[in-house]
């Protein structure tokens, strides 16, 4: 390839340009046809790649249902409503009621604990809080979002578990001795394994996922909003109250129903204390199970009906937190479509 | 006082005293946990840790080493067979996707996936490879890992080309480059530290995933590299050893938990430094 | 608005107005007309680029002077539901074609951008980078490609010691400067400048109004500005561009003392943009 001279007269110039430029597009095209086929190639991985995110929720959807197909086909409707779990018996009665009933009320007493402390943590931290103090505690926050569950399960086993039956459960225990439903509710004997013991540490794992998602969503109030509501003088929790908790409203349950998603289906943090029982009993302080718990401690050593009948636990679970994911993640693109405009 | 203010000033006071016990009450389990993990951690902390395999039940000696060879093993392939997938991925949601209406969709589907209990993706892999394989095994696992890092990693890569600017992309692409190569030698390189933050966070994500792991690595007493079969590592060696009735077994158990532990903070923390490093400049 | 009726007299069968009939035209719009989806942001433009001179587009914000810019390098099929009719040649070839290569388009027709945007490497890189694309050379015969595009960028004397640095290390102008070489570098037919001086301090802007004047004699040169002295000092011919039309093209001296338009008259002394 000829280089250019410097300094070029305009008329040596026109001469000497077309026929570099021949030379030059003749090389240039050639190694435009190499790049052609990496272009193609390129684009094709990038979209097969994209599309087996899809591949993937298909292939978990029909896995589980051809692995629960023979539980279905036993059982039917009355696998939701059968608290009996006998996976041994002659023939086996396998029904979802109890985990399906631990699952739930974990989750609620959870995100019940974890919801006001979470978004009153967020509030901390972003009005409240002195600017020097915000990025540590923010982030140690988020730290603890990222320790491993079954850190928090062995923590509350060890930890958490034992402390609860010796103090609190006592104390609630007593307190509410003879007196009618809450006395049931708050009954029995204290456990180091029970439903109240998984739905605190539940509580704690899902409180950083809440606290952090809160902190986002109130950053996205516009700064002149509450400059205006301060303007006028409100208190920062009228701020809160009247400003930024309406402004987020949306993005604020979204956020909370995405801790529920996880409680929903959260194994480790809960199998160690929840005692896995199959029996419903009114005491929260009472040992019972969850999908996730049966499904972790049961499968690896089942097979047949049983194991089809885990699966199909699995199946439901898939069924109720993808609901409820995709609630939270409709009203979290609302939110975002809001603060995009 | 004007007795409006002075009861709107109460409820002020009363909620903000609230507000910062909610607070000291999130930042002090971190805490705890944090203290009763390096103290019952550190006790068991040997260079037998590092040179032993799992000990026999009752033994009292023996360390982890193939649990974290194991747990290193699974981790790697896993990342390094989710990752390329979630970055193309992502990277199809922000340079080609924009006008596809699959792109959505995808885009959803993705999201849920991010939070979908990790259990269901062990019972997904279990009916994918464990049966078709005939067993457990390491690779099993290590795919159920691919599985949950696709997810981050498509968010975070997604996330980080947006933020690059349109006007490189348009320089690039001025100079006569090729779509591919305005991604691949530009947008990827501007957007180079914030892809290995997601990396990052989601190989400590999947550091300590027990869930998936627990019916398709299964767990191997033995030091094993085979990835046809189970293979030992950290996270169902704590699920096995937390609920035995031998002290030594939980003594390890604390030993796994702090090691993991340090292993995703730091994981952790290295990301959120890469990830400031790109802001200051 | 009365203007705007006005001014849509210009018949669709008008030649490309020839300035100056010596100079032969690099780059001719015939009847262009460009869409955003629904909006019609140029309308029946035509126009000859002369070769080796400097041509300007003015006009307030909006006026579609970027838009037309951007037709010549096919910059706007990066994005969808933007849509163009007419006919665009550059030397022989109509660059409209959809079975045009566009990289290929893309070499002959190089551009510079309002905002510097050196690519995330060094200097050297930056500008080498560009040539590797469609050049196999020795490491020798690129250091001296990289050393004349800088050269020609009037960046080598600031940089010859930290070609390593990375590009975006370098100051607002020495950045856009190094973009100018960049392009330079491989070695266009045609360079486009898009408010290159927009974001650049006084100093930075006379040192790239002076570059482009030296460009000029190799390349055609096209320059987008809203700076109406910046077209008076670096063009040959200007054209006002108002609301999507072609109000006026002629050599600058002219547009500029005695327009022949009220509204360029209006625009140019400061009346309206």
């Amino acid at each position: 390839m000829v280089c250019r001279k410097q300094g070029w007269g305009v008329a040596e110039m026109a001469v000497h340009s077309s026929a570099i430029e021949q030379v030059a597009s003749h090389d240039r095209s050639r190694a435009m046809d190499a790049f052609k086929l990496g272009d193609r190639v390129f684009y094709w991985i990038t979209r097969i790649s994209a599309i087996l995110v899809l591949v993937l929720l298909g292939g978990i959807i029909i896995s589980l249902i051809v692995g629960s197909w023979p539980a279905i086909m036993e059982f039917g409707s009355s696998f939701l409503t059968t608290q009996r779990w006998a996976p041994s018996a002659e023939p086996p009665v396998l029904g979802a009621l109890s985990p399906l009933y631990g699952t739930i009320l974990t989750s609620i007493i959870a995100m019940t604990i974890a919801i006001p402390v979470g978004i009153g943590i967020a509030v901390f931290l972003t009005e409240l809080c002195p600017l020097w103090a915000r990025a540590p505690i923010g982030m140690a926050i988020e730290l603890l979002a990222g320790i491993p569950s079954i850190i928090y399960g062995m923590w509350g086993f060890f930890i958490l578990g034992p402390f609860l039956a010796d103090t609190v459960q006592p104390f609630f225990i007593g307190l509410f001795d003879g007196v009618p439903i809450l006395g049931a509710i708050f009954g029995g004997p204290p456990s180091y394994l029970s439903l109240f013991n998984a739905s605190l540490i539940l509580a704690i794992m899902v409180l950083p996922f809440i606290t952090a998602i809160s902190r986002d969503v109130f950053a996205t109030v516009p700064p002149v909003l509450k400059e205006a509501a301060y303007g006028v003088g409100c208190t920062t929790w009228e701020v809160v109250r009247h400003v930024v908790l309406p402004y987020t409203r949306v993005g604020v349950i979204g956020g909370a129903m995405l801790a529920l998603g996880r409680a929903l289906g959260e194994t480790m943090a809960v199998t160690f204390i929840i005692g896995n029982s199959f029996r419903i009993s009114p005491s929260i302080f009472a040992p019972g199970t969850t999908i996730s718990a049966a499904i972790a401690s049961e499968f690896a050593e089942s097979d047949g009906l049983h194991q089809s009948s885990l699966m199909l636990l699995g199946l439901l679970l898939f069924v109720l937190t993808f609901f409820v994911l995709a609630a939270a993640r409709l009203m979290l693109l609302r939110l975002e479509k809001k603060a995009g405009k | 006082m004007n007795p409006i203010y002075a009861s709107r000033r109460r409820k002020d006071i009363i909620v903000r005293a609230l507000c910062f016990v909610a607070a000291a009450f999130g930042v002090s389990w971190l805490g705890l946990i944090l203290f009763t993990l390096f103290y019952n951690g550190l006790a068991g902390m040997s260079w037998q840790l590092f040179t032993q395999n799992t000990p026999p039940p009752g033994a009292s000696e023996g360390g982890l080493l193939n649990a974290i060879v194991g747990s290193l093993i699974m981790t790697v392939i896993g990342v390094g067979v989710g990752a390329p997938i979630g970055m193309f991925a992502g990277t199809y949601l922000a340079e080609y996707g924009k006008h596809d209406r699959l792109s959505p969709v995808i885009r959803f589907i993705n999201d849920i996936l991010l939070s979908a209990p990790s259990i269901i993706i062990g019972l997904f892999i279990y009916g994918a490879v464990v049966v078709p394989m005939g067993g457990f095994s390491a690779l099993a696992g290590s795919l159920a890992l691919a599985v949950i890092v696709i997810p981050v990693v498509v968010r975070t890569t997604e996330d980080m080309l947006n933020l690059v600017p349109n006007s490189l992309r348009e320089a690039a692409s001025a100079l006569g480059l090729p779509r591919s190569l305005v991604i691949r030698r530009i947008a990827y390189r501007a957007a180079r530290t914030g892809l290995i933050t997601g990396v990052l966070l989601a190989t400590a994500r999947v550091a300590g995933e027990t869930a998936p792991l627990l019916f398709t690595a299964l767990s191997n007493q033995f030091f094993s590299l085979d990835l046809a079969n189970p293979v030992a590592n950290l996270p169902v060696t704590i699920n096995n050893f937390v609920q035995s009735p031998y002290v030594y077994w939980k003594q390890l158990a604390w030993s796994a938990a702090l090691l993991i532990t340090l292993a995703v903070l730091a994981l952790n923390i290295g990301a959120r430094l890469i990830g400031s490093e790109r802001t200051a400049k | 608005m009365t203007i705007v009726s006005t001014a849509a007299a210009s018949g669709p069968a008008v030649p490309p107005p020839r300035i100056d009939p010596e100079v032969p035209a690099k780059v001719a719009a015939r009847n262009l007309n460009f869409y955003y989806g629904q909006h019609h942001a140029l309308k029946n433009i035509n126009l000859s680029i002369a070769a080796n001179r400097v041509t300007a587009f003015i006009g307030p914000s909006g006026c579609g002077k970027s838009t037309l810019l951007r037709i010549f390098n096919r910059m706007y099929d990066l994005y969808p539901g933007q849509r163009v009719e007419g006919r665009v040649l550059l030397d022989d070839t109509d660059i409209l074609d959809p079975k045009l290569d566009l990289n290929l388009l893309r070499a002959r027709v190089g551009m510079v951008f309002q905002k510097p945007t050196p690519f995330p490497m060094t200097i050297y890189e930056n500008i080498a980078f560009g040539i590797r694309l469609y050049e196999k050379l020795p490491k020798s015969d690129m250091d001296s490609r990289v050393e004349k595009a800088l050269r020609d960028g009037a960046l080598w004397t600031e940089v010859k010691d930290k070609l390593n640095a990375s590009g975006l290390s370098l100051s607002g102008g020495q950045q856009q400067r190094l973009c100018i070489a960049r392009t330079v570098a491989v070695r266009p037919e045609v360079i486009l400048f898009d408010e290159p001086c927009s974001a650049l301090d006084p100093i930075s802007t006379a040192k790239v109004e002076e570059l482009i004047a030296e460009l000029k004699t190799h390349y055609t040169i096209a320059i987008v500005t809203h700076n109406m002295q910046q077209a008076a000092r670096v063009s040959d011919y200007t054209s006002f561009m108002y609301l999507g039309e072609m109000i006026e093209f002629g050599p600058t001296d002219k547009l500029f003392t005695s327009p022949s338009d009220r509204r360029t008259q209006d625009y140019i002394t400061g009346r309206f943009g």
